[in-house]
Parts: structure tokens; sequence; C-alpha cells
């Protein structure tokens, strides 16, 4: 009877929409009628207390776990002193300066490198990775945090970057190579994989809190870990991509395992590795200002200070440090991956390392120079520029002029659009909603994706989420929708029309560059706390991959089949929607589940501006410190994402296989 | 024959699928219609070739013919799955894994139909990588590295990188490296399958000019019959994993032994493959208007043949073993035999 009905596809999803709509409307009345209050709501006793076994287990390995010398909490120490020695290094380096004695009995024995110095350094990076070009914006974006006295600010957060990158792609490479190499190790890394890409960030920040005290280090921690797993994915596509051929000449060379890993494996995947550092480092700076939250000082602590005291200049200038920090390290990263070994030079030692003897030169010059004259030590403050107030009275101006428009927009949108979606998915009762998705995911998938997500959505429901998890759906679900209607005609405008593909493109990757942080800054300012503030922050961080995927998903049609469209006397207009859409599902689905898994990744950090989904769930269980209500509800959003992404991959597989691509 | 065998294969077979490793337990000599049956796909199927000291031994084969499983059987890179192939009189496929690399470093060579070559080392270190693994210091690797990529010249060109080099001397590149450890054995798979047709002429060329000097040992692969004719002492013809003949490129032209060999033979120019040996009749006469080596191909020698009057000698070793006319050279060129 089912098996029939799902073979005609509109009847399946009709009867499926009807039957889910109706018990929505009338899940009240029905819970009345039959006096069965476990309708509406998941029964407390049927409740399993994951949340608490798991608090009770860091509890016991803090307290009480040991090996045979030494106990759990004396490894967390060790790997504290070993993260926090280089670390301070740097702090030295870069913001401190070095001293010797304690407290004021310090002498400063070298300061800190003037300001001059690391632009030049950076100058110096840019210019060995590509060109002057690279090298000019990289130096810009160095000097716009000195000018506009972020200097500080910025070097604490480079030195945590300067930690967290190579911990990142050293850890991540030889996770990957080991992956590569045992293939029982790489079957177990895949899923654990998956997950740590969807479970959001604050869901871990609370066991590391609890393990390695508030402080850098425990930042540092959640950072790499945040940080790693797209290394370790690149890490094995690289080695796997490596040509046979290359692996054979190895071989026939008389090559050991190790030669072979080092000698021919790594060195031909580099070009492809240092996409995995660009990753590394971009998902670094996209955790500065959450790190912040467990003691990470810099920019990020600034942002959250700023936004706590709601001082809006304060935040859009550190937030713009940011921005302007993470655009200098991406491209810089992305020229070297694009950068093929080059001829050495010729000549004496300063001859063929220009740079390296020009840096060492203005470090030197730099510090004898900043004993007499400070500015050359530290940017004067007197020069420093300061836009606060600038940001601070436009957002006052826009809110006095523009407050009623804006409160017009965001009730219609309320009223006509979040209001009446919220409705329908938080009255759907939890056990017809578990089979809905299940019934949904079979109809795509297969049995096996049905019975995950039938037993994936029976977890949320037994940790007594449910109700979360629907205002979570309802506010991607809304958002991605928006994305996608805003997002598709651009990247079709983009894919057709080469010039306003450049100028759109690049937006894009601009945006995709932008901590999600920063998104939040601008739309609390104007739209204040709430849903519409969280969709709006979610469309924006969303947007990007609807862009990308559906400008590359066009350019992707084969020639040949516009030319046959042409010659057939197709229209501009047919030519779009009768050959280069249909052909380019498979990647506007690609585009789709992009947008669902960023959009899901946005709201947990929405939950800042009080969205009552799992996000705000999570940042409870931070506040209080409490691991397992944290883990609990972040492994519910990676549930939601797990089970998406399959049923969107399914899609995509068979509309490929239906195109023969 | 004297000439020592170097590589002896004897009964070698290469199956793919789920039960190739027990399956020629059961049944040591299936036929197509057996491995169909068992979901298998034999890549390599009772092979048995001897490579000769000294010779360039072709396997040719069109796509999907296993000529490349082959030589990678012969080479180790793939594990036979049963038979037995000896290397200079040792058992290969019992070679340990320590005993497999010390013969590669030492003895074998090989170059790739896509060059492999590794894109962050230069010529020079790229032709040097041989001896760089086997921990030879770097004065002296590079010094050896320097005669091969001299050797096959690229001489002025040391310092570049692969990408900045054409196909074809890319595949130079691989060449010197496949030589930079002196191997007795040399193999080549399809080297200059991915060349344009004049570059490929070229290296044809070039290939035969080393060998001249070098002498190795060579198992070449080519799915070019033009290509296999004109570099090879004998020709192994494979088809779905078997070797259908092994002989010289005049035997094949001449001899076909089946019908699938004698489809490729009938388009080949024969003046190319057929020597003077094959054509020449018994002296009958004294008078000659001069003398052919018997080894000549009818090509080389058509026309001094066609332009006189009387028959040439034919002589083997300075004695005459017979003697060639106008005919028989026509006969030969409009493909009359």
């Amino acid at each position: 009877m089912i098996a029939r009905a799902a073979k005609s596809g509109w009847l399946f999803w009709g009867a499926l929409f009807a039957a889910t709509w109706l018990l929505s409307t009338y899940s009240f009345q029905l819970y009345k009628a039959l006096d069965a209050r476990w309708i509406v709501r998941y029964p407390k006793g049927w409740e399993f207390p994951l949340e608490d076994h798991i608090s009770a287990f860091l509890d016991w390995l803090v307290e009480s776990a040991g090996f045979y010398f030494f106990s759990f909490r004396d490894l967390t120490r060790a790997i504290s002193a070993l993260i926090e020695a280089p670390y301070q290094i740097l702090r030295n380096l870069l913001v401190e300066g070095f001293t010797s004695g304690v407290g004021d009995a310090a002498v400063q024995v070298a300061p800190a490198l003037s300001w001059i110095a690391v632009i030049v350094t950076i100058m110096a990076i840019g210019h060995y990775a590509r060109d002057w070009f690279l090298s000019v914006l990289v130096g810009a974006c160095f000097l716009y945090l000195a000018v506009f006295g972020q200097w500080e600010s910025a070097m604490v957060t480079l030195a945590s970057v300067l930690i967290s990158v190579p911990i990142g792609v050293v850890g991540g490479l030889f996770l990957g190579i080991l992956a590569y190499r045992v293939s029982w190790f790489e079957r177990m890394l895949r899923p654990v994989l998956d997950l740590m890409q969807t479970v959001p960030v604050f869901a871990y920040l609370v066991p590391i809190l609890i393990l390695f005290g508030f402080g850098p280090v425990a930042a540092l921690v959640a950072t790499v870990i945040y940080a790693m797993p797209p290394m370790v994915r690149v890490t094995i596509i690289a080695l796997n991509s490596v040509p046979t051929e290359v692996i054979e000449a190895g071989r026939m060379a008389g090559c050991r395992n190790r030669q072979m890993m080092w000698k021919v494996l790594v060195p031909s995947a580099v070009p492809t590795l240092m996409v995995g550092v660009n990753q590394v480092i971009m998902l670094t700076l996209n955790m500065v200002i959450i790190a912040s939250m467990i003691g990470a000082g810099g920019l990020g602590f600034d942002v959250l200070s700023s936004l706590r005291r709601l001082d809006i200049g304060g935040g859009i200038e550190a937030g713009l440090g940011i921005v302007v920090m993470a655009i200098a390290l991406d491209r810089a990263s992305q020229a070297f991956s694009e950068r093929s070994a080059r001829h050495p030079l010729e000549g004496n030692i300063l001859q063929r390392h220009p740079w390296t003897g020009t840096v060492f030169l203005v470090i030197a010059s730099t510090l004898v120079l900043g004993r007499f004259v400070p500015a050359v030590q530290t940017y004067p403050d007197a020069l420093t520029i300061t836009t606060g107030p600038f940001w601070s009275n436009t957002m006052e101006w826009i809110n006095v002029n523009f407050f009623d428009t804006f409160e017009a927009i965001k009730t219609v949108i309320l009223q006509w659009l979040l209001l009446p979606v919220k409705k329908f998915f938080a009255g759907i009762p939890w056990a017809w909603g578990i089979i809905a998705t299940a019934l949904i995911a079979w109809r795509v998938g297969g049995w096996q994706i049905g019975v995950l997500a039938a037993l994936l959505m029976t977890f949320i429901a037994a940790s007594g989420l449910w109700p979360k998890a629907m205002v979570t759906i309802y506010l991607c679900g809304v958002s991605v929708l928006i994305a996608t209607l805003i997002g598709i005609p651009l990247g079709i405008w983009a894919a057709e029309s080469p010039r306003a593909g450049r100028i759109i493109l690049g937006v894009m990757d601009t945006l995709q560059t932008l901590p999600s942080f920063v998104y939040l800054i601008p739309v609390v300012m104007l739209f204040r706390v709430g849903d519409f503030s969280a969709m709006i922050a979610v469309i924006l961080y969303a947007l990007a991959p609807a862009v990308r995927y559906a400008a590359h998903g066009l350019k992707e049609v084969p020639p040949p089949l516009i030319e046959a469209g042409l010659m057939s006397g197709c229209t501009k207009r047919q030519l779009l929607w009768r050959i280069k859409l249909p052909l380019a599902t498979p990647h506007l689905f690609l585009g789709l589940n992009q947008t669902i898994m960023l959009a899901l990744s946005m709201l947990v950090i929405t939950a800042l501006v009080g969205t009552r989904d799992l996000g705000q769930e999570v940042y409870i269980a931070l506040t209080k410190a409490n691991a397992g209500q944290g883990i609990v509800a972040g492994l519910s959003v990676a549930f939601i994402a797990i089970i998406t992404d399959r049923i969107i991959n399914a899609l995509a597989a068979g509309q490929r296989e239906r195109l023969g691509v | 024959m004297t000439t020592p065998v170097i590589l002896d294969c004897r009964n070698v077979w290469k199956l793919y699928g789920a039960q190739a490793d027990t399956f020629l337990n059961t049944n040591s000599s299936p036929s197509s219609a057996d491995l169909e049956a068992a979901n298998l796909i034999g890549a390599v199927r009772a092979v048995n070739v001897q490579i000769r000291k000294g010779e360039i031994f072709v396997i040719m084969g069109l796509s999907g013919s296993g000529k490349s499983t082959l030589v990678r059987c012969m080479s180790r890179l793939v594990e036979s799955t049963a038979g037995e192939i000896r290397f200079e009189g040792k058992d290969l496929l019992s070679a340990s894994e320590e005993e497999l690399i010390q013969i590669r470093r030492k003895k074998m060579g090989m170059v790739f139909q896509q060059f492999a070559l590794l894109p962050h080392l230069t010529v020079l270190e790229n032709a040097a990588f041989p001896l760089d693994i086997q921990g030879v210091d770097k004065k002296t690797r590079e010094a050896r590295a320097q005669e091969v990529v001299e050797l096959v010249g690229l001489k002025g060109r040391e310092g570049y990188f692969p990408r900045e080099l054409s196909g074809g001397q890319q595949q130079r590149v691989g060449i010197a490296r496949s030589l930079a450890a002196e191997p007795d054995i040399w193999f080549l798979d399809e080297p200059f399958s991915a060349l344009d047709p004049l570059i490929r002429r070229e290296m044809q060329d070039e290939f035969l000019r080393l060998q001249n000097i070098l002498h190795k040992t060579i198992v070449f692969i080519t799915h070019d019959f033009d290509e296999a004719i004109r570099l090879a002492d004998r020709i192994a013809v494979m088809k779905d994993g078997i070797i259908e003949q092994v002989a010289t490129p005049e035997d094949l032209v001449l001899q076909p032994a089946t019908d699938y060999v004698a489809e490729f033979t009938r388009h080949v120019s024969r003046a190319k493959v057929i020597r003077a040996a094959s054509v020449m009749e018994p002296i009958d006469g004294d008078s000659f208007a001069g003398d052919v080596s018997h080894d000549a191909v009818i090509e080389a020698i058509a026309d001094p043949v066609e332009a006189s009057d009387l028959p040439h000698k034919v002589l083997e070793d300075g004695k005459p073993v017979g003697q060639i006319s106008r005919k028989a050279v026509i006969d030969v060129l409009v493909g009359r035999r």
C-alpha cells in the first residue's frame, strides 16, 4: 500500500504534506480529545539521561581518572605547558617584549618587534608568495591595524594564530597520512570527521573548559580541534590523487615506505596540501571571537566585550580588524598554494636571500632606533584614527531616520513568513515528526538512510530537545529558502555575464573569509535581538555557496549541448530553462547542501541574539559549564545536519544518474 | 641461440576479481568462458616469454589487452596470481621485500606513459632521484645525473622544472631517470604514446640511438604496430591477456600465427619489414650489379636493385648466400608477396 503510493511521486509528497499539516494544526485538539498528552510533549519519564552520564564521566575524568604513574589532570597540565611555552614566547616577541625577573623587579631585556618590523616581514612574505601587488595588499592590511589603533590586540590574535595553525596543519597532516596508510583507521576516522564538521563549536568548548581551565590554552586547544578536520580530509584526498604512475616510479626507484611518503607522495601533493593550510588559517580566524569566550584575548575579546556593552563603534572597529587580518592571511596563504617551486637566485648570501636580509636589517635597525625614537617601536597614539564614534553615529542616524522602515519590513516578514512557519513546525507532534523524516529519507535515499534518519530524530526527541530542534529547523529552513531565492539568481547572473560574475563572485569570496561572528554586529545594531535578526545573519553567512555552486554549475554545462540548443533555435530564456538549469541541478543541490550546513553552524552563533533553538541550549550549557547538556544539544544539531546532508546527497546522486553525468 | 635469457616468464597469470587468488587452484587453465562464469577478469593468461640479453622485446596489444599488467608483473609492481618469473636466474616472485628493493635499485629501470616526473624537482634532481633514494652522496649522484641528462640531449636544461618542458623533453627526463642507476633490464611502458606523432618519431630515433650506445635488455610496451616493427628485435602480440604470437617483425608479417595477428600485419608496409634473405633466389650466374646484406630490409635496398638490370648479390658474413633481382623487390613493393 505505502510502496505503491510511494511509486507515484506527487501522490506521496502531497499525502505526506497534508498529513503533516493536519497533524500540526490539530495536534492540540487531538491531545484534548484523546486525553493523551504524550502526543504533543515527549514524556519526561521516557527521556534518556545521556546529559548526566556525560557530565559524570567528565567529572570522573578530571577528579579521579589516572594512568599508572600520572593522573588525567597531570596529562592535561602537561599539554597546557607544551602549548603555553611557545605561545608565551610569541606573545613576548609580538606584544610584551622580553623581560627578566618577576613582578616589579622585572627589567625589560628586549622590546617586542616594532610595528615597522612586523609590517616589513609580512610584506616580504607576500612578495615571496607571489608578487609586489600581494605584498602591498598584506602590508596595507597590517598598516590599517596600526593606524586604527588595533595593533596590540591584533598581535595577540596573531600570536594565537601562529601557534594553532602549525599544530593544526602538522596534526592534520599526520592523521591524514595515517588514514592513507591504514585503511581501518580511515574507516574509523571518517564518521568522526563528519561529526566534527557538523557539531557546533560551542558544544566542545565546555569539556575543554573543564579540562584545561579558562585561559588562552583552552582557547588554543578549542581552535585546533575546530580547525584541524579539513586538513585531515585534504591530506587524504591529496595523497590519494597522486598519480599511480608517480607512485610506481617511486617503487621502481626502490623507495622504502618512509622514502615513498616523504620524497614522493607528500612533495607531489604539496599544492593540494596548501589548500588545506589555507582552510586551517581561515577556520582559526573564524574561531577568534568564539575562543575569546573561554579566555583568548586579542581582537576577538574586543568584539565580544563591545557586543556585551552594546558599544557599536568599538565592535565594528575590532570586527573590521579581524576581517582585515583574515583577508591578509587568506590571500597570502592562497598565493602559497598556487606558487610552484622557483629557481634559486644566484650570487652571495644577501643576493640569494634579499628578503630575509632586508627583514633582519629592518628588525635590527628598528630595535636600535626604537630605543631613541619611540614612534619607531610603537605606532604613536597621536596618529591613530578611531572610527568608533563614526560607526556609532552612523548607526544612530540610520536608526533615527529609518527606524520605521526597518520596523515595517521586520513586522511584515515576521507576520507573514516567520510566525506561520514556526507555528507549523512547532505543532508537528514529535512521533509524527520522526515518522515523516524517516519517510522522506527512505523515499529519497533508500531504507538505510530512512532508518538512520529515524534513529537520529529519536535521539533528539529522547534527549528532550524536540521543541528546540523544531525551532532550529524552522529558522534554518526559512533562512535557507531565502538564501537560495537570492543566491541562485545571483549565481545565474554571475554565470551569464562575465563582468557581473567577477564582481559577484569577488564579493562572495570576501563574504566567505569573514568570521561568522562579524555578521552579527550590524544586524543586531539595526534590528536588535530576535528571530528576525538571526535570520538575516544566517542568510548573509550562508548565501555564498548558493551563488557559487549555481554559477559553477551553469558554467560546467558542456558547450556542445549549448551549441545544439542554439542551433535548434532556443531563445536565451529557453536555453537557460530547458538546457542549462536542468543540467546544473546536481550542482544546485550541492550548493543547497553547503548552504544548509553553513546556516546550521551560523544558527548556533545567533543564539547570542536570543533565538530559542538548539543553539541557545548549547550556549546556556556553556555559561553554566554543563558539559553534558552542551554535548547532547551539539550532537542534536549535528544529527539534523547529517540527515539533511544524506537526503540532499541522495537527491543529487539520483539527479546525476538520470542525467548520466 | 646462444644469448642468455635475462627474464624468463613461465605460465604467468594475473586474474582480477573476488576469488582471483584461489580460482586457479581448482582450474589451472581456465578458458575465457570459465573466467566469465566465475566473474573474473583475466588480465594476463598463461604467458610464456623469454627476454634475451641485449634484445628489444616489444609487447604489442590494444588497450585492455593486458600488456601493461604483464610488464608490471615482470617488475612485481603487480603481484602475479600464478606462474614463475625468473630474473637473471633467480626466482623473482619469492624475493623478499628487501631483495626486491635492491633489485629495483640496481637492476631495473622503468619509463612511464605519463612521464611520472616529480613536479617539485628540477631536471637534474629528477634524474638523480633513484640515486638519492639509494643514499648516494649529492656530488656523485649529480655527476651521474649530469651524464644521463646529457646522454638524452637535455644539456643546458638541468635547472628546469618538468612543467617548463615540452612532452617530448619531459619523457627524455623520464628516460634519463630510468637510466641513472645503470639498470640491467629496461622497461618502457608506452613511453611515446602521449606524444604527438612527429615528436613520437623523433623519440623513436632517439631511442634507437641510445640503444646503439647502451645495448640494454629492453621490454617495450606499445599499442602502435608501426612503432613495434620499427623498434623490435622480437614482438609479442597480445590479446585478451593471451600472447598470440612471439616472432621477429618479418616472421610476423610473413607467417602470422592467428587471424588476429594477420589482421594487424595486413596493412603494414612490407618493404619496411621483409629482409633480403627472405626473397632472395639461388645464385644462377656470375655477373652482379653489386652486393647487399642479407638482413637489409627491402625498403633500404630498393633503389639500386630496381635501377639495374643485373641482380645483386646477397652476402651473409661476407659470403654470398643468394641473389636478389628487380622482380623480387617489385613483388614486395606492390604487395604480391
